[in-house]
Order: C-alpha cells, then sequence, then structure tokens
C-alpha cells in the first residue's frame, strides 16, 4: 500500500467513525433505539482505532505493546463495569479520570517530543492547543478523583472550606496559566512545562474540595465536558478530525447536562463551583417547636391501599438505603389492587443527571411510570398519596414559599398539594443542605420513621397480608 | 500580505481554520442531538459519552506507535502506553456499563396496558 493510499483509508474510516457516533448518541433518544447506540458507538470507536493503525507512523514493531496496554485497560474496565449501580456515579466521576489522564499525558508527550525536535512544530496556536489540552486533562484527572473519592465517601462529602480558598484557587489557575502563556510566547521555555503539569494538577484537587455531595450532578456533568474539551484539544494538537468531532460531542452533552442540572437547582455555575465558600450551614431554623405526626408502615400502607393515585417521590436515601427492589414489591401490590402508581423524578434526584431512573429501571419498573417533574405537577391536586423517599430539599415548599431559604427559586416537586403526605425518613435531622424542610410538618403530612428499605418492605408486606385475607 | 495574514500564518492559525470549522459544526450538531436524549436515560447517556470520550486513544496510539529511537526516546512511548491502557479502561467499562444499564430499561407489559 503506498502511503498516500493509506493516508486516504485512514480519513476515510476516520469519517464512517465520526458518523457513527453522531448516530449512536442520536439513538439515545429513546428506550427504544438507545441499545442500537451502544452498538454503532463500538463499532465507531473500532473503526477510529483500526484506522489508526494503518497510518504509516504506527511500526508493526509496537503492536504487540499497543496491544498489551489495552488489554491491561480492558482487565481494569471489566470489573468497573459491574459496579452495583448504586455506585454508578463513583464509576462515571472514577472514569473522566481516567479519560482526563490519558489527554494530559498524550499532551505532555507530545510536547516533549517536538521540543526534543527541534521545535519547527510547536507553533503558536499548535503551543496553545497543547496548553489547553494538558491544562484541562489533568485538572480533569484530579478533579474527578476528588468527586469519585467523595462520592465513594473515602473524602468527606461535606464542602472542605478554610480562610482565603478562593483567592488561593484563582492564584492555581492564574499560575497555570501564566506558565501556559509563557510557553505560547516560547515553547523553548521547557522550564515552564512541570509547574504548568502540577497547577494544573492541584487546581483539580482543589476546585472539588469545596463542593458538597449534592452538587455532584453538576460537577460530573460539568467534568464529563470538560473530558471531552480536552480531547478536542488533542484533536487540535494532532491535526485529527475524529478527536475533534468526537470531543466536541462529548464536551456539548456535557455542557447540556450541567445546564439541565443548574437549572433544576435555580444555580449559576459560578454558585455551584464557588457557592460554598458563602456556605449555607446555619439556614433558617425556628421550626423546631412544630409538632410531627409519625405513623408505622403498617398504617402509611393501609392509608395507600385505600388510594385511587399514588406517587412516589424517590431522592438519593432510597439509592443510600438499596431500597429499590422493596420498592418494586410496593409497586407490585399497589397495582395489583388497581391503584395508579407513580414516580416523580426531580433532576437532580440522587448523585448524578439520571440516577433514579436508571435504579428504579434495576428494579423492573416500567419507564412508562416514571415521570417528569414538570409533568406531574399540575396533577399534583388531584393525587391522594404522596410518599416521599429518602428525598428532602427537592419537595421542600420552602422553595417556592420563603424567599429567605438557600434553595428559594429551585424547581421542585409540589408534594405540598397531594391530599396526604407520607415521608419516610430515619430522623428528622435536616437533609443535605442543611434547611429545614416544612413539608413535615403539615397537618397532612404523616412520618413514617426508620430505614427506607425496611420501611418499604414492611409496607408491601402489609399490604400483601392484608389482600391476602380477602 | 497584510500584517495580521502574516501573523496568523506564522503562529500556525491559518492551517488550524479548517478544524475550528469541525469542531464549531461538530459542537452544534452535539448540542442538538444531545438536547433531544430521554432524561430517562441520562445515566447511560454519560457512560456512553465517557467511552466516546476514549476516543483519546487515536492519540496515544499515535504517540507510543513510532519505533523507538533516539528522536522518539523510550519514555515517550510509555507515557502514550500508559495513555492507551486509561483509555482503554474506558472504552471497555464504558460501552459494557451502558449496554448493562439500556438493558434494564423495559416498557410496561402489554397485558398490564388495559
Amino acid at each position: 500500500m503506498s502511503p498516500e493510499f493509506r493516508d486516504a483509508a485512514v480519513q476515510m474510516t476516520y469519517l464512517a467513525a465520526s458518523v457513527l457516533f453522531i448516530f449512536s448518541l442520536k439513538w439515545m433518544n429513546s428506550p427504544q433505539s438507545a441499545r442500537r447506540g451502544v452498538w454503532a458507538g463500538v463499532g465507531a470507536m473500532a473503526l477510529g482505532v483500526g484506522g489508526t493503525l494503518l497510518n504509516p507512523a504506527v511500526a508493526v514493531s509496537s503492536l504487540p505493546w499497543i496491544a498489551l496496554a489495552v488489554m491491561v485497560g480492558g482487565l481494569i474496565g471489566v470489573p468497573l463495569s459491574k459496579v452495583p449501580l448504586t455506585a454508578v456515579p463513583q464509576r462515571t466521576a472514577l472514569s473522566h479520570a481516567f479519560g482526563g489522564l490519558a489527554a494530559g499525558l498524550v499532551g505532555t508527550a507530545k510536547y516533549y517530543l517536538w521540543l526534543h525536535e527541534g521545535g519547527a512544530n510547536l507553533t503558536t496556536f499548535r503551543m496553545f492547543a497543547i496548553s489547553a489540552e494538558v491544562i484541562l486533562g489533568f485538572l480533569t484527572f484530579t478533579g474527578s478523583l476528588m468527586a469519585a473519592g467523595k462520592l465513594q465517601e473515602i473524602l468527606p462529602g461535606r464542602p472542605i472550606t478554610y480562610r482565603g480558598q478562593l483567592m488561593i484557587n484563582f492564584l492555581t489557575l492564574g499560575g497555570a496559566i501564566a506558565c501556559a502563556a509563557g510557553l505560547i510566547i516560547n515553547p523553548q521555555w521547557f522550564f515552564l512545562f512541570p509547574p504548568l503539569v502540577i497547577l494544573s494538577l492541584a487546581f483539580g484537587v482543589m476546585l472539588i474540595i469545596p463542593i458538597g455531595g449534592a452538587d455532584m450532578p453538576t460537577v460530573i456533568a460539568l467534568l464529563n465536558s470538560y473530558a471531552g474539551l480536552s480531547a478536542v484539544a488533542m484533536g487540535f494538537v494532532l491535526d485529527n478530525t475524529l478527536l475533534i468531532i468526537a470531543g466536541a460531542l462529548d464536551g456539548s452533552s456535557g455542557l447540556i447536562l450541567s445546564i439541565i442540572m443548574c437549572k433544576a437547582m435555580n444555580r449559576s455555575f459560578s454558585n455551584v463551583l464557588f457557592g460554598a465558600f458563602g456556605s449555607v450551614q446555619e439556614a433558617a431554623g425556628g421550626e423546631a417547636g412544630k409538632t410531627v405526626k409519625s405513623a408505622s408502615a403498617a398504617e402509611a400502607a393501609e392509608i395507600m391501599g385505600q388510594a385511587d393515585e399514588v406517587v412516589i417521590v424517590p431522592g438519593y436515601g432510597m439509592a443510600v438505603a438499596q431500597a429499590q427492589h422493596r420498592v418494586r414489591e410496593l409497586y407490585d401490590q399497589l397495582t395489583k389492587r388497581g391503584i395508579k402508581v407513580r414516580f416523580a423524578i426531580h433532576p437532580v434526584a440522587g448523585r448524578m443527571p439520571g440516577h433514579m431512573n436508571v435504579l428504579l429501571a434495576e428494579a423492573d419498573i416500567p419507564y412508562d411510570d416514571l415521570v417528569e417533574m414538570e409533568e406531574i405537577n399540575p396533577e399534583m391536586p388531584q393525587v391522594d398519596v404522596v410518599l416521599v423517599l429518602g428525598a428532602n430539599d427537592v419537595v421542600n415548599p420552602a422553595a417556592k414559599n420563603n424567599p429567605n431559604s438557600p434553595i428559594h427559586g429551585m424547581p421542585i416537586i409540589e408534594a405540598d398539594r397531594a391530599k396526604t403526605v407520607l415521608a419516610v425518613k430515619r430522623s428528622m435531622k435536616p437533609g443535605f443542605a442543611g434547611i429545614d424542610n416544612e413539608l413535615y410538618t403539615m397537618d397532612k403530612t404523616l412520618m413514617v420513621f426508620g430505614d427506607a428499605k425496611a420501611v418499604v418492605g414492611d409496607m408491601a408486606k402489609a399490604l400483601a397480608g392484608d389482600s391476602g385475607m380477602h | 500580505m497584510t500584517p495580521f495574514l502574516a501573523a496568523a500564518e506564522a503562529s500556525g492559525l491559518t492551517a488550524y481554520i479548517p478544524l475550528i470549522f469541525v469542531f464549531i459544526l461538530a459542537t452544534f450538531i452535539g448540542l442538538d442531538v444531545i438536547r433531544n436524549v430521554s432524561r430517562l436515560l441520562h445515566t447511560p447517556l454519560m457512560s456512553l459519552t465517557n467511552a466516546i470520550s476514549a476516543v483519546v486513544i487515536v492519540g496515544a496510539i499515535l504517540v507510543a506507535g513510532p519505533p523507538v529511537s533516539d528522536e522518539h526516546p523510550l519514555w515517550i512511548t510509555i507515557l502514550g502506553l500508559v495513555a492507551i491502557a486509561a483509555a482503554s479502561v474506558n472504552i471497555v467499562s464504558g460501552f459494557l456499563i451502558t449496554n448493562r444499564m439500556l438493558k434494564m430499561f423495559k416498557s410496561r407489559k402489554p397485558e398490564e396496558k388495559s
């Protein structure tokens, strides 16, 4: 094969791979076609890798080593794909870390390679692209490791703040940008490259430590976007259109998801990223005097058994308690009696976008019964019973009624407008944002205290035993 | 040539203009396609884009591919191989877990539909 022919063949496989990547994401628009999307993605990746191996620059003698590296990655990847679904947020964060690391390493290798050759290839624009790739890649690497550590609870989930944090963070990022600027002015100033790498790694850590667990959906989506953008930067470094296209798709996906998350919390990007510095710890108290009515699981089951329509609002508490399979039993018992059961999913329920949907799908709950916040709210006044299960801030009426509340303005699932509210909770301890929830002290609300898994299991049993009598 | 064009040429920008086109257009396609993804599937979407962003393996192979020589030191090749391994983790785990999650999404059975 002549080199020209091989070049053309590489470009054609890249073109086919780009088209397949677009279809892969397009087919995610519905659950029916989504699995086809995965296969399109696999095909695109195979074409991309296969096409790259055709590149005349890749020596045959290197192939065994490349194959070995792929196998090592595969051996780590297979167990990572088998984690329980409650651990999917940390797995996702961890894989952003791997993506960032790969981008950062390739950027570093290309810089030293071109420097070694004499630097003619290090044009101003290319040096700009390398700097962007290295900063984004390495900050995604450490930032995602921190996010994964918080989600896995190896690190404390609460925001870690200290005096002058904002200033130190800006100085770190500023330092990295200054090193990059120096390198762009003169790529021969190689002594600036190690500090560029170190400051980028440090900034990733510092960016994430002040962010609390409840903001993780936005952070993960944002890191997803950074991982994509670092692939784009790599594409500019290597003159590679496939990298640019796939990276742009990934970057825009992360961007849209983080915008959705921010809107669902009525917060801006900068508020999510830097908001913890202001801190909302000691928020509006004064609810202590109000009385709370509580009920047993069996009593709550009886109330649901009388209803025509039940809406379940799941939250992170359901995931922590691994209660989704008990929820399925409850769902079965209620639907068996002809009661209409639906699940109202808030966009930020859980620790990553779509987290609740996956957990409920795992428990075999048909996706037709999972409804979005905007869809369920207008129907709330007709709903007989709302069962709040491990959700807190996303049903807090203070978001609508109390202009002083830290979550004021956040769109919520309007559980307070239903006829009766049942709320399963461990204790009266306030939720993640540390805010009192007046939903719990309303007249129509009954609290069911206990572990979500045990309580929901008891509810299902009570309903099953009850229907056995007839 | 005007000074502006000369500067653009010298900085290597002109060579990049077609790539900037590709980037902008791909971003628009991405925004449009992702906006239509069902909210139900946002978690699998994230693991799928994880796998797709592992396309950086292409760059890693190009770094690890050339034979080791004076112009291409061994440590550069090692960086490339580590990057290949890191990207492969994402390719394998990303596609597998996406498929695993999507298998769970089922519609209501026809007999319950009544």
